[in-house]
């Protein structure tokens, strides 16, 4: 790892003046995705700027309809909530199927939404249930803030300061774990909210994406059979030695089923 | 440099480091605590693991930076200071949970986390998937699954010894 400065600001204001100053510089959260990163010299920032001293970013909150989760809050606390767990359960489970117990000790929500790993789980989730991004200086929805492989709408200086939750009638998350490496091959969050049915897919493809097929099979009727009926056609949708693009194609309706089971 | 006062095993260092150094290189190569394993250096394995502020984390994945101020048990902190060991201890060496030994420390370290945040007991699915974090080589991971089962009766009172544990 190449050495760098490291600053610990107290404030959202202070580490965005910070990052504005140095266009090399970078926040770390959790450091689960970005240290691994930094060891492999993929990337080389002057500068560290550690959220993890801002009380601002930390934890959940009901605000009307809605569920807000601060950046900083670990997979672990999400898991682990007592208000996650009542009014959005799925989010909770999700959450404690993130990698294992010591990256979810460290991981953080805005983490790995700003981190936007096509195989993440929080994508999906968030794309399914409708999510709002809040960041330093504005409000992004979920299909607004994904951009592509790792590659979100935020600029540089710009942090993901929490996420907004609609808080739904149900949700359901299943995905297929890698054997190797746990992430998902493909993973599928089913969510019937205030702003309708959301079905978002990840794992399957460049970056996670809303299945609206789905969506509009489970509007017209709830069901295990509604999504069963869908076929994901497997353009577009990632191919490797893992798995070809149509076994993803199969597994996202696969996951999709799970998912309304789950979701009940 | 960057300071860092980390409280280690009861006893409070301040040491100084590059901003990216590891918490594991503070550990092993500056306090000489050789007992925290690097297996894999890429956050998959476990040996690193450690304590902070009561939570099992990958020390090889922690800038040292990022710990200041924390408080860190390692593998060496967590016998009585008799010698007696901790119960974990004793029922990896009962249940032979350990071959080659190179995993073992960090497997205890997660598997006290894992035991202290279920305190009304584990099951073995529950004990297997809370070994998610941590990769051993050689046992097949059976008897640290029953080590660990023995172990969280005794530490939640349940079974005053090793031995009833098993009964
Ligand atoms: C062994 C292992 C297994 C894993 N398995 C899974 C899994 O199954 N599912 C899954 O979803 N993830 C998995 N992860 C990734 C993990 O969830 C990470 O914690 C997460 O992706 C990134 O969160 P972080 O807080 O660690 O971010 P960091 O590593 O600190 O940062 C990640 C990136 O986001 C930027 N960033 C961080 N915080 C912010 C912010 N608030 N605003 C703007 N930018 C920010 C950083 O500059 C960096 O580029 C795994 C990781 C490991 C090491
Ligand atoms: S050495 Fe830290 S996880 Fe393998
Ligand atoms: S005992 Fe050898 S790696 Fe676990």
């Amino acid at each position: 790892m190449y050495d760098f400065t490291y600053h610990k600001p107290g404030s959202v204001a202070d580490a965005v003046a910070l990052l504005a100053a140095d266009p090399d510089a970078k926040p770390i959260s959790g450091g689960m995705t970005l240290l691994p990163a930094l060891k492999h010299r993929l990337n080389r920032p002057t500068a560290l700027v550690d959220l993890s001293g801002i009380a601002e970013l930390r934890g959940v909150r009901q605000e009307g309809d809605a569920l807000v989760i601060g950046g900083m809050t670990k997979h672990y606390e999400v898991a682990t909530n007592p208000l996650v767990m009542a009014s959005i359960p799925a989010l909770a489970r999700m959450a404690a199927t993130i990698g294992d117990t010591q990256v979810r000790n460290r991981g953080t929500i805005g983490g790995s939404l700003a981190n936007n790993d096509p195989a993440a789980d929080y994508p999906a989730a968030a794309l399914a249930l409708r999510a709002t991004l809040i960041t330093d200086r504005r409000r992004i929805s979920a299909d607004d803030f994904f951009l592509g492989m790792f590659t979100t709408a935020l600029e540089a200086d710009e942090l993901v300061v929490g996420v907004s939750f609609p808080i739904p009638q149900k949700a359901g998350y299943a995905k297929l774990r890698n054997p190797a490496s746990r992430y998902a091959m493909a993973g599928v969050f089913v969510a019937k909210g205030p702003g309708g049915v959301g079905v978002g897919v990840n794992g399957a493809a460049a970056c996670s994406f809303r299945q609206v097929e789905m969506e509009a099979a489970l509007t017209a009727a709830w069901s295990v059979e509604s999504v069963a009926a869908v076929k994901q056609s497997p353009d577009e949708l990632n191919a490797d030695i893992h798995g070809s693009a149509e076994y993803r194609a199969n597994l996202v309706t696969v996951m999709a089923k799970r998912a309304v089971a789950d979701a009940g | 440099m960057p300071q860092v006062t980390l409280a280690v095993n009861g006893t409070s260092h301040t040491v100084e480091v590059e901003a990216r150094t590891l918490l594991v290189e503070v550990l092993r190569e500056t306090l000489r605590l050789t007992g925290t394993h690097v297996g894999c250096d890429t956050s998959q394995c476990g040996a690193c693991v450690v304590h902070l502020d009561g939570d099992s984390v990958k020390s090889c994945t922690l800038l040292a930076v990022q710990a200041q101020g924390a408080t860190i048990t390692t593998i060496e902190g967590i016998a009585a200071a008799d010698g007696t060991l901790h119960p974990m201890q004793e029922a990896f060496r009962e249940y032979h949970a350990l071959q080659c030994g190179f995993c073992t420390p960090g497997m205890v370290m997660s598997a006290i986390d894992l035991v202290e945040k279920h305190p009304q007991g584990l099951s073995e699915q529950e004990i297997r998937e809370g070994l998610e974090g941590n990769i051993c080589r050689c046992t097949g991971y059976h008897n640290i699954v029953k080590a660990i089962a023995a172990a969280a009766e005794v530490m939640q009172g349940r079974a005053g010894t090793l031995a009833s544990a098993a009964e």
